[in-house]
């Protein structure tokens, strides 16, 4: 077990998967000589050589459509897109191609491809460069997306994705890539499906994934404060969704607050409010409540853009509301 | 426009409520759900909710003032808006009866312009639809509440888990009884008002010994082979705790008996006699300021041991007055116990619609003759009241018989 940021534990996921198997090899701009405009790809280029580290010009959709050919001739491309705000242009290859091609081949053709990148906002990099995907992502079938919180579910989600044999969307965070954490040393895989409760609690669960997860801690750490006891449950995968676990946080709690990145209209948060009032409709004791991005571009004024995000006060006062406190 | 505020029925037997306090004022804003008021019952103080937001208009009744069930007691709407304070008893209703002290109520003048009829307002609280969450809905369902009963705690007085599960019942204890104060030296009375607990004992009990033609059957039970059975029974249970009583045994036998003898275990209901094949308890707990009686259900069919934890469970909420309301209604025949006050017998007045209640007197050993020899026997008397309506002579004797077998030989409770 080591310390390691997010950055170098995803670092490590890829440089063991291509130990383990020559056909996975890492493609996007600046991963190479650059080392990655994150510095994820930090000393691939002189391990792997050229082949495996392939530079990419400024052409999303074009790198992404050489993924998709290069899966479907029996390689395991790992994508990676500078951010997802630039995957958009992929899109087509993404959700067209990738998701498509075991469906229409009739099952003969799998496409073991990984996309990968940081996603939703950092600090003030505006509207354009500040949003968060989850939703796009996890509205295709064909597509599993995970979005790691955490070094360890990045290392051990990064080489779940590798090793799976159908496209895998990687969901990571420029604000998380400096955290640090225990990481398992070697063979660490997180199976994709599985959400993980990070912290234990009775009185409500608060859901969350990726950067909400630090937001949802702050809240229960906060809640704690005020003898209420916050169950905090981190997805780590958004398709396939771990309902079992879901189900059973709000069948202890009876309460729960969703928490994400994303704009509140048609958001992950909305998918999981369906399961609970469909599956645990006799076990809530209150609606659930969302917190989401505010329904706007996200602002480029500092504070604006901190205003407009999710916060631990916001979940608390969500978590006062579904307990009757407020 | 204004919403009235209604003196709700708070519990199942609710006619009237005395205004305790007033947690809101006039001008206060107040939100749906949230307390504006304590209302004493026929039972308990209960909290009076908002069943809108806005802000408190006007009070209708002061402090201290008794109002029935259905009439205005406020008016709650938003900043400014006009109500016609004196148009807004229901019709045929009579007027909020001030304290004393107070005064009464002034009706709008009668020269300003003629106000519009208010518009019909929605009842408060809709009596077929009880807002409840799903979780409360289960809670109740399972645990056999009725929803009706319960008083919602969340937004709208919606039932949450919270008021199901009696972790936060919206009754509350009394103040002190101003009777239980020591007097202060040179007064030589006090005048104290009746309360509302008081006014429903004495309601109930003229409503009984009144109408109903009691008589009373006395019996003297040996109790020497249920003392040796208890003590053998808590020797057994020991360190688990949960010791059992003469009163749990009691209870149980007047069960067991009851069973036996339906004829006793009826209700009289003016056209017709509801006789029971349910056997449920009444059990008369004295609580300052009055007694009320809480009920151990189906006695027939528990163990000795669940009867003794039971009892003291609902005697210890009868004292903290957090008993609900279906945990002192229903019941099918009455006890009341007066031993340890060392009462050696005693009638018991009947508590209707039921037709019988046994009074117990005080265990105690009595000089009994036993062959030649006189000895001293653990005994106890018990009387019986009987409802003439329900129970002849012979029937109650019979069932006294019976249980009277059962005490004096309790392995006949196996039976």
């Amino acid at each position: 077990m080591a310390t390691l940021t997010y950055r170098d534990a995803l670092n490590q996921a890829l440089r063991e998967e291509m130990q383990r198997d020559q056909n996975v090899f890492l493609m996007g701009e600046e991963v190479g000589v650059y080392q990655g405009a994150y510095k994820v790809s930090r000393g691939l280029l002189e391990e792997f050589g050229p082949k495996r580290i392939v530079d990419t010009p400024i052409a999303e959709l074009g790198f992404a459509g050489i993924g998709v050919g290069a899966a479907m001739g029996g390689l395991r491309p790992v994508i990676e897109f500078m951010t997802w705000n630039f995957a958009v242009l992929a899109m087509d290859q993404i959700v067209n191609s990738a998701a498509k091609m075991l469906y229409m081949s009739g099952g003969q053709i799998n496409l073991p491809i990984v996309f990968r990148g940081p996603n939703g906002a950092a600090l003030q990099l505006a509207s354009q460069h500040s949003q968060a995907w989850e939703s796009w992502v996890s509205h295709i079938p064909g597509l599993k997306v995970v979005a790691p919180a955490t070094p360890a579910d990045a290392k051990g989600l990064l080489k779940s994705a590798i090793r799976d044999n159908n496209p895998v969307i990687v969901l990571e965070g420029e604000m998380l890539y400096n955290l640090k954490g225990d990481v398992p040393d070697g063979e660490h895989l997180v199976p994709i499906g599985k959400a993980e409760i990070k912290r234990e609690g009775r009185d409500v669960t608060l859901v969350c994934h990726s950067k909400t997860l630090a937001v949802a801690t702050k809240a229960a750490e906060m809640l704690a404060e005020q003898d209420l006891s916050a169950e905090v449950l981190d997805l780590r995968s958004l398709r396939p969704l771990d309902e079992a676990a879901i189900l059973d946080s709000v069948r202890k709690t009876n309460r729960a607050v969703v928490v994400e990145e994303g704009w509140p209209h048609a958001g992950i948060g909305a998918q999981i409010v369906d399961l609970i009032q469909r599956d645990a409709f006799d076990d809530l004791d209150a609606p659930v409540q969302r917190i989401t991005q505010a329904d706007v571009p996200m602002p480029y004024n500092k504070h604006l853009e901190r205003a407009a995000k999710a916060s631990p006060e916001k979940v608390v006062a969500a978590a006062r509301r579904v307990l009757y406190l407020e | 426009m204004a919403t009235k505020v209604h003196m709700e029925a708070l519990s199942p037997t609710m006619e009237e409520g005395r205004l305790v306090k007033w947690t809101k004022h006039e001008g206060d804003a107040v939100k749906s759900g949230e307390t504006i008021a304590e209302v004493e019952t026929d039972k308990a103080v209960m909290e009076l909710v908002a069943r809108a937001d806005g802000q408190l208009l006007k009070v209708m009744a002061p402090e201290g003032a008794t109002v029935p069930v259905g009439n205005v007691v406020a008016w709650i709407g938003k900043p400014g808006e006009k109500v016609d304070g004196a148009g807004s008893q229901e019709p045929g209703s009579g007027a909020a009866k001030p304290a004393p002290a107070a005064a009464p109520a002034k009706p709008a003048p009668a020269a300003a312009s003629p106000a519009p009829a208010p518009a019909p307002v929605a009842a408060p609280a809709d009596a077929t639809r009880v807002k409840a969450s799903p979780l409360a809905r289960r809670i109740a369902k399972d645990a056999g509440v009725d929803l009706k009963l319960v008083q919602g705690s969340g937004p709208g007085g919606r039932v949450i888990k919270r008021d199901v599960e009696g972790g936060a019942t919206q009754t509350r204890a009394a103040a002190p009884a101003p009777g239980s104060r020591l007097p202060a030296p040179g007064v030589p009375y006090e005048d104290v008002p009746l309360t509302q607990i008081r006014k429903t004992i004495a309601k109930r009990l003229v409503a009984s010994i009144g109408p109903i033609p009691h008589f009373f059957l006395t019996t003297e039970i040996d109790m020497e082979r249920a003392a040796e059975a208890r003590d053998a029974l808590n020797k057994q249970l020991g360190e688990e705790g949960g010791k059992i009583s003469f009163n749990d045994i009691i209870i149980k036998a007047v069960a067991l008996a009851l069973a036996q003898h339906r004829a006793c275990n009826a209700w009289f209901q003016e056209d017709h006699i509801r006789y029971w094949n349910e056997v449920h308890i009444g059990m008369a707990v004295a609580i300052e300021d009055g007694l009320i009686t809480p009920v151990i259900r189906n006695a027939d069919l528990k163990s000795l041991r669940q009867i003794g934890a039971e009892s003291r469970d609902l005697a210890g909420k009868a004292r903290n007055r957090r008993l609900k309301p279906e945990e002192y209604t229903g019941s099918t025949f009455s006890l009341s116990n007066l031993g340890m006050f060392d009462i050696d017998q005693f009638t018991a007045v009947i508590n209707p619609p039921e037709a019988g209640i046994i009074a117990v007197g005080s265990i105690a050993p009595k000089a009994v003759p036993e062959g030649d020899r006189i000895v001293a026997r653990r005994r106890t008397r018990l009387t019986m009241s009987c409802d003439h309506r329900v129970i002849d002579g012979a029937t109650g004797a019979a069932f006294l018989k019976t249980l009277k077998q059962m005490l004096e030989n309790p392995l006949a409770m196996l039976l």
